[in-house]
């Protein structure tokens, strides 16, 4: 009954709990002509998902070719989801900034 | 030594987690948007580069880090190509296409180390799954949301496919059940990922391509669920709050992109748009289309006291924004009063219309959101619908049966004259016919965007 959920991912439920709040709270009032960049921005956030992939090639054994393949990709498609990411919300944000 | 390298590591994570919550604040605020995704990206580097170095399970660092580095190195010279050359109009699936990388990545992720610890607690167990699940979901969606925007493959529904759907759904859950419970063969994860890869594809194949935007900011929060099972995997709390934070801003943003549309997210799910198309392809009985000459539609425009311009996706694949622009100015000095009524809808993806006009150098002030722009349609003189369909479609206020009714629409008819430039009398995305076309009061005008309007402008310039 107490293994179930160990102190550390107590703090984890607590993080995604409060997280969820958060979000919700800032796209709320959001008008919409801001609504793709804002997605386009979400997105490129979304790519942290890449320390995990790095952490899955530095974990790898150095013998294990299968996984390090694996893991090059992760970290590959990680790092285009982050570097893309940015760079397109960057390109579209640059239109709405002359004007300001 | 470990215990203050851990530390700065923590530290950085908290750093990188108060960026994104930061940026993607202000991101909501046109002043502040662009500053806030720079502060994002730089949270996102200093996390990369800390784990890279810092990150320690009981004081064993990272190796490989040649490897680590090829791949940073190959993401940033593709994803940097990739963003530079790609043009504004195309913008939406782009994010479709980096959209399911991040799928793909969390996906692989979760194969090596499902493969590496089999026997890992059943918490740990869930998340990898949850992540190959998701991740591989997003992935499939994706591509298939970038190959409809693209024009690449079109929409698809066959008889059955919602019960095959759910059924695939439930044996994916079952398996990854399965798999959590820890007693399921090896190879079972490869049938798993296989699985969810159909399903993402049958998800998003039969709904209407003009729903792809919601579809792809749902796919959006999909994948920060799926980063942070990673986050959950690792106890890493900056995977853990940048991907919740998507999720929910992207569920978030994808409830109000439907709200847009006067419509349920359950309802652009199924797919109303491709089920319902067919016995709506004829125009209205005894309805003819009326075309007009360049030459009197510039002399309308010039001797009009207010013109409204309707964008729509037709500008975008046009790439006629800048001329657009030039077709106001030239309108402006003969003391024409002209605005643009953009729908929230359209083009593309929300907001679309206001980047390629933003891109044209149009003033803010001249962009007038849809309940404004309604407001003055029945003081406007001329309206000129710009490749835009189904946003100007009064089926959608008038016709039950059709699959856009209920979404709300411009009200261009309220204006005096109504001029269409069109390519051909082809539907719009939904598929539908306009009655707006088959108007009195409306003149079409083929041809492709940017060469009727730099017509115009030669025809006004010449009156």
């Amino acid at each position: 009954m107490d293994n179930i959920l160990s102190a550390t991912d107590m703090q984890m439920v607590y993080i995604v709990v409060l997280m969820i709040f958060l979000g919700i709270e800032i796209i709320s009032h959001v008008p919409s002509i801001l609504h793709t960049p804002l997605m386009s921005g979400a997105n490129a956030i979304h790519g942290v998902v890449i320390l995990g992939a790095i952490i899955v090639m530095g974990q790898a054994d150095p013998d294990n070719y299968g996984a390090l393949v694996l893991g090059f990709f992760a970290v590959f498609l990680g790092t285009l989801n982050v570097v893309g990411g940015f760079l397109v919300t960057d390109r579209m944000l640059e239109m709405f900034k002359r004007h300001k | 030594m470990d215990f203050l390298s851990f530390d700065i590591l923590s530290i950085t994570y908290l750093v990188a987690s108060v960026t994104f919550i930061l940026g993607l604040k202000m991101l909501g605020h046109p002043d502040t948007a662009r500053k806030g995704n720079l502060i994002a990206a730089a949270g996102m580097g200093i996390a990369i580069f800390s784990t890279i170095f810092l990150y320690n399970e009981g004081g064993v660092y990272l190796s490989n880090r040649l490897w680590i580095f090829g791949g940073l190195f190959a993401g940033i010279l593709v994803g940097t190509y990739a963003a530079r050359v790609v043009q504004m109009t195309q913008m939406p699936e782009m994010v479709s296409v980096f959209n399911g990388m991040g799928g793909a990545c969390a996906a692989l992720i979760a194969t090596v180390e499902a493969t590496r610890h089999a026997d890992e607690p059943r918490l740990k167990m869930l998340a990898i799954v949850a992540g190959l699940i998701i991740g591989t979901i997003s992935f499939s969606g994706s591509i298939i949301a970038w190959g409809k925007l693209s024009g690449k493959i079109r929409d698809r529904s066959f008889k059955g496919q919602q019960v095959i759907s759910l059924s695939l759904l439930a044996t994916i859950i079952g398996i990854g059940a399965y798999m959590i419970l820890g007693n399921a063969p090896a190879g079972t994860i490869y049938l798993e990922i296989a699985l969810c890869f159909v399903y993402g594809v049958l998800f998003v194949l039969p709904i209407g391509g003009a729903d792809m935007p919601v579809v792809i900011s749902l796919l959006n929060s999909f994948t920060g669920i799926a980063a942070a099972c990673g986050g959950f995997l690792y106890d890493n709390k900056a995977m853990l709050t940048g991907g919740i934070l998507v999720g929910s801003a992207g569920t978030i943003l994808t409830i109000l992109m439907c709200k847009a549309m006067n419509r349920s997210l359950l309802n652009v799910l199924i797919g109303s748009f491709s089920a319902k198309q067919s016995g709506n392809e004829e125009g209205p009985e005894g309805g003819h289309v009326k075309e007009m000459t360049l030459t009197d539609a510039a002399m309308m425009m010039s001797y009009a006291k207010k013109v409204m311009i309707v964008p729509g996706y037709g500008l975008a694949v046009a790439q006629a924004q800048h001329t657009c622009h030039d077709l106001e100015k030239v309108l402006e000095e003969k003391g024409v009063e002209v605005k643009y009524a953009i729908h929230p809808v359209a083009g593309r993806m929300p907001g679309h219309m206001n980047v390629l006009l933003a891109e044209a150098d149009v003033p803010y002030p001249k962009l007038l959101e849809m309940d404004d722009a309604n407001a003055e349609f029945s003081s406007t003189d001329v309206v000129v619908v710009l490749g835009a369909n189904d946003v100007v479609n009064p089926a959608a206020k008038t016709n039950p049966s059709s699959p856009i009714y209920g979404m709300p629409i411009l009200d261009v008819e309220k204006a005096k004259t109504i001029i269409v430039n069109k390519r051909t009398m082809q539907t719009g995305y939904a598929g539908i016919q306009n009655e707006l076309f088959y108007n009195p009061k409306t003149s079409m005008l083929f041809g492709d965007a940017k060469a009727v309007l730099q017509q115009l402008i030669a025809e006004v310039k010449a009156n």
